[in-house]
This record gives structure tokens, sequence and C-alpha cells, in this order.
């Protein structure tokens, strides 16, 4: 197999787009393909701060090493969530790809943080699934440094296979909600929210491990311990063993609901007006998501505190 | 052929040469849902591998809220 760009020795092969590249033509077509997507959908310019959330694991530090090689101002943001021996060694790789590429890292530990919460116990006392409360904990903790650091975007590193199991629930469900904010970009419906983008989200995950094996980013392979037998889970091994039978699959579902159908359920975007009354973010209520689930937790708890 | 599979951290030996595209599909894994490692490169499904081999074949598939 042979490098369509250059005829040297293929060394990856990508069926969704009947391509196949050496190792320098695919980090250069890997950089190129993320730079149009953040240049078509005018997610932000090499004048703009964008702050990268970064977990340790392959999409997210192989986003901060393209961003940073294409130009962009960049830092980065480490949330650790407590899990345990996954969340220290996430919090070590990411780290240790800061301090060699000498840039900037702001790490927020929700141990340390004033609520003093961290996953498995937001599982624990709200006795929900430890995903429930990380997606809010998240929300909350990148808006609010995002927020803090005067940062005029919100970077993550979704990529196309987070995005096609994504819209894939939200249409078994026919969640319109989630269907109308269901871009690569969304603008913020606040003062004190960034713009946050997803500019992976045409890159699949085959892609962006890829990269990050070829670039050398030593990064988290093990999963998540709380993942198993996560709904998102079944929904990408569906759409991967029907992109396997269709190459490409996978990007023209996710490309053309953005451009077909995803404008149709973005007619009544819902931003919140005002602002949390105990955290100062925006809110729909008189509490923001965050600050009613710890409210919740904190309910829970204290008769348990006071018991033992 | 040595073949570990992470993040699994499971070993296997599959014995005589065979296009990586094989022993792949023999394993009952989906095409493009694994890298395949030997030592520094990465391997293509019509690459040869061979008894004295090691390769690695680490999942790529991330994520899973509920």
């Amino acid at each position: 197999m042979k490098c369509k760009r250059c005829t040297a020795k293929a060394t990856v092969q990508l069926r969704s787009h009947n391509t196949a590249f050496c190792k320098e033509c695919f980090i250069f077509f890997f950089q190129r393909n993320v730079e149009r997507s953040i240049e078509r959908d005018h997610m932000f310019t090499r004048d703009e701060r964008v702050l990268v959330c970064v977990s340790g694991g392959k999409d997210s530090l192989a986003l901060w090493d393209t961003l940073v090689t294409l130009g962009y101002q960049t830092e980065g943001l480490y949330l650790g969530l407590g899990i345990g021996e996954y969340s220290s060694a996430s919090q070590r790789k990411v780290e240790a790809f800061a301090t060699a590429h000498q840039l900037p890292l702001r790490i927020v530990r929700l141990e340390d943080e004033g609520d003093g919460l961290a996953i498995p116990e937001a599982a624990f006392y709200t006795r929900r699934q430890p995903c429930a409360a990380c997606g809010t904990f998240k929300r909350h903790y990148f808006d609010q440094a995002a927020h803090d650091g005067g940062f005029e975007v919100l970077a993550t590193g979704h990529n196309l296979d987070d995005e096609a199991a994504r819209l894939l629930g939200n249409v078994l469900h026919w969640q319109l909600p989630y269907l109308a904010k269901q871009q690569p970009v969304l603008q913020p419906g606040h003062a004190k929210f960034a713009r946050k983008v997803r500019p992976l989200y045409r890159t699949s995950e085959y892609e962006s491990a890829t990269y990050a094996f070829l670039r050398r980013i030593d990064y988290v392979v093990d999963e998540c311990p709380n993942s198993h037998g996560a709904t998102q889970l079944v929904y990408k091994d569906l759409l991967n063993r029907l992109e396997q039978a269709m190459p490409g699959a996978k990007l023209t579902f996710v490309a053309d609901f953005l451009r077909h159908a995803q404008p149709l359920f973005a007619a009544a975007p819902d931003s919140p007006k005002g602002e949390c009354t105990r955290c100062g973010m925006p809110a729909f209520g008189e509490l923001c998501g965050y600050c009613r689930l710890v409210g919740e937790i904190n309910r829970r708890r204290t008769p348990a505190v006071a018991h033992s | 052929m040595q073949i570990r599979l992470e993040p699994q951290g499971k070993q296997l030996t599959i014995s005589g040469r065979r296009r990586v595209g094989d022993v792949i599909r023999s394993l009952g894994i989906v095409a493009g849902t694994v890298i395949v490692i030997r030592g520094d490169d990465l391997l293509t499904d019509d690459d040869a591998v061979e008894d004295a081999d090691t390769i690695e074949l680490r999942a790529v598939i991330s994520g899973g809220s509920r």
C-alpha cells in the first residue's frame, strides 16, 4: 500500500476517505483537516485565546498538539475528577505533555475546590451514575475557568465518533433540545460563557489515535473505569459495524445532519438569561445546574456526617 | 506471533505468517477500531506479520457517558 500523496510506503490506511498515507503525509492531512474545520465553521482565529480542555486521552492531547503546531494561542485546562488512579495517571500525562512542549496549563482538582466534591462522592450521594454528575461538573468548571481566565474560546476534543454516537442517541430518543444544540460551534448565550468549539468533529477516533501515536504523544490508553457498559459505547459499536460495511458512513451521518437537518432543530436556541445566586455563573433559574446538584448532595450527606 | 490487546492487557499467540487484516478479522475485531503497532511503527491491513513478531492491537474507542 502506497501513500496517496507522495507514493512512499503507507503506514496509515483510511477506508473512510478511500486513501492511505505515510507518516509525514498523514500528520499533514490530520492537521490540515483540523485547520479546515476551524476555518469552515469560523471557530476561532489566531488572535483569540483558546482554552483547551485536556483529559490526558488521545483526542484532547492530539487537539492541543495540533493547535499549537498550527500557531493558535492556547492554554491547557486539566480537570481532576478524583477517580482514583485513573485521574492521577491522567494528570501525570497532561503535565508531562505541557512540560515537554513548554505550554501553559491550568489544573483544577475537584477535591481542592470550594465544594470539595469529587465524582465518586457525587455519585454516592445522588445515587445516580457517575457520568450524570461528571457532565454537570465538567460544564461548570470548564465555563468557570474560561470566564476566570478571560478566554474567548473553549475547545474540547470531541471527535467524529463522539458526535455520531451522540447524534444516534439524540435521534433514537428524538431529543429535540439536544439536536438543536448539536453543533461544532456553540455561540455563547450569556456574557460569562465562552464560545464552545469541537475542532475534531470531522476527525475519527482512529485518526486521532494514529496521530497521537505518530507524534509520540504519551496518552492514557485505559478508559475511565466508570465507562463500562455505557450507552454511548453501544452506539459506537453499532456505528463502527456500519462503518465497516459502508466506509464513510459516520462522516456522512454527522456532516449531512449539520448541513440539512440541524438548522431545522436550531430555530429557537435556549440560553440562560440570569445568573446563579450561589456561584454567579449563568443560570435559567435561581441556581445553575451545578449548584442545584451540589445542594442535593449536601442535603443527602449532611445526615451521614452527623451520624458518623 | 505474540499479540497484546490494549487496554485489556490480554496476550495471545498465533502461529504462521499472516496479513494484519486477516489477524484482525480472525479475532473478530471490527475494522478501524484498533491501531496495529509493531515496535515504533504502525501497520496497515496488507502488511505481513511473522511468528517472530510481537504486535499490539490498541483500541481507539474512548468516552462513554450513560
